[in-house]
């Protein structure tokens, strides 16, 4: 799994970090994604992929082919 | 087709009478007239979206701006203002582009995960105090007076720097700007006359005696990168995240436990399982039925939304609850299950303007509810489901009373 944010589209509602901490954070001084692993191990896959799914701003895009 | 060929003209919002089910109109709109046609208590007619789909574009779509105080934008009520999304104090925050990002992410870093994550304790320590108080009181108690109304105009007041003292009278002006129809056009023009003043008198103590609040953070930082707030712009931020932060919030908590109390096994199911708080919260989110009117939007151009086009000056209305119960996009939507996962509800919007405060609204309802599991795992209804009843004339739907027992 292969995870791309796209930083201008992010409205920072923190979803995100509330689903996969080890994955994602947001920066202190606007609140915008910061992309922490983009290459995750498969045991977070789950919570990428649902954190990629409730995105309001739909800034997450993941690429899965292998 | 036409927006509502064929259909007679619908009042909005639809009447129900039964405070956590559906009104039946919303999966026949969904299916047979998904842009439909309705009249608002102002009487001027608007577009009201009920799909999954439709409105997940149309809170997204920057064509579809807030600016319903335009000439020919639909007044919601009959108040001389039409109501709380037209006041000259909702224009001042930047509707899109640069300037509204630029607002968003300097009141947006105080509303990270992380931040909201601090604010854990401090909410968990409010919430076992008015339990105690409630549990002093006596039973049958009212958890939405109890719990529900004052513990998020507490967090409100404690962002802003509001001392404890003044928390009740924000708790009334907060009330009052955001009804349609309860409170006259005079009740409501000195409740938002006061409010005013009372911000203005506090930004300027802010102004002259910085704190550790976000008004102080955000008069400092303004200031130092030269982008600063004016005053009117930190006026109507506090204005706005009380608005938008407290009645909301208030009222899902009541509505949260009332769902979750109608049929005790979802509360038994959480007992015997707390890691399905976060998942249970989402699913209330999404299966509240009564989350009030709905986001309206002001078309400043022909559109196109789910094969019918809009006209330019068209005032668009999202139901975002009828949403929410889309079959094709939530399997059993009428069900409500609390490890749904994953769980796109739209409750708090879609896009550059999705709830600025999601997080918080998401960690107070997540801590209330842990806190009520430990304290009162005997938790009941004292009414019948049935009898639960609506808040009326509110933009924020709720329930008005949520008469418990433990």
């Amino acid at each position: 799994m292969k995870i791309n944010v796209d930083e201008a589209k992010c409205c920072g509602a923190g979803q995100c970090v509330l689903l996969a901490p080890e994955v994602f954070d947001q920066r202190d001084d606007d609140g915008v994604v910061i992309l922490l692993e983009a290459e995750p191990s498969e045991h977070l896959h789950a919570a990428v992929r649902e954190a990629a799914a409730v995105c309001p701003a739909a800034a997450i895009e993941l690429s899965e082919s292998t | 087709m036409s927006p509502g060929d064929g259909e007679q003209v619908l009042s909005y919002p639809i009447p129900s009478e039964a405070a956590l089910e559906p009104p039946a109109e919303w999966a026949a709109l969904r299916q047979r007239c998904p842009v439909a046609r309705v009249k608002l208590p102002s009487g001027d007619e608007a577009t009201l979206l009920t799909r999954y789909d439709d409105v997940k574009q149309v809170l997204a779509d920057p064509r579809f701006t807030r600016l319903l105080n335009a000439d020919d934008a639909a007044r919601l009520s009959d108040n001389e203002s039409g109501g709380l999304f037209s006041t000259d104090m909702a224009q001042v925050i930047p509707d899109s582009g640069e300037g509204h990002q630029r607002w968003r992410r300097l009141v947006g870093k105080w509303f990270t995960a992380k931040r909201m994550a601090a604010l854990r304790p401090v909410m968990a320590e409010m919430a076992e105090q008015l339990i105690d108080d409630m549990i002093k009181r006596g039973q049958p108690a009212d958890l939405k007076a109890c719990l529900g109304f004052p513990l998020p105009v507490y967090v409100i007041c404690d962002l802003l720097g509001v001392p404890a003292a003044d928390r009740d009278r924000f708790a009334y002006w907060s009330d009052t700007l955001l009804n349609l129809t309860r409170y006259g056009q005079t009740e409501i023009d000195e409740a938002q006359a006061e409010f005013i003043q009372y911000m203005a008198d506090h930004v300027a103590d802010k102004r002259a005696q910085p704190s550790e609040d976000l008004l102080s953070e955000l008069i400092k930082e303004s200031d130092a990168d030269g982008g600063r707030l004016s005053d009117v712009e930190l006026l109507a931020t506090g204005m706005a995240l009380l608005v938008a932060g407290h009645e909301t919030t208030a009222n899902m908590i009541g509505k949260m436990v009332g769902m979750l109390l109608a049929d005790r096994a979802r509360w038994e199911r959480l007992l015997a399982d707390r890691s399905l708080v976060r998942s249970a919260v989402e699913e209330a989110l999404r299966f509240d039925a009564n989350p009030g009117f709905g986001m309206p939007r002001y078309l400043g151009e022909e559109a196109e939304v789910g094969g019918t086009v809009l006209p330019r000056g068209t005032t668009v209305i999202c139901s975002m609850a009828a949403a929410n119960r889309d079959e094709s996009v939530f399997d059993g939507a009428d069900e409500m299950d609390l490890g749904r996962s994953p769980n796109p509800h739209l409750a708090f919007g879609s896009g550059a303007h999705s709830c600025l405060g999601q997080a918080l609204a998401r960690t107070e309802l997540q801590v209330v509810l842990e806190v009520l599991l430990r304290r009162l795992p005997s938790l009941e209804l004292a009414v019948a489901a049935e009898d639960l009843r609506r808040v009326d004339g509110l933009v924020v739907g709720g329930l008005r009373e949520v008469l418990v027992r433990w």
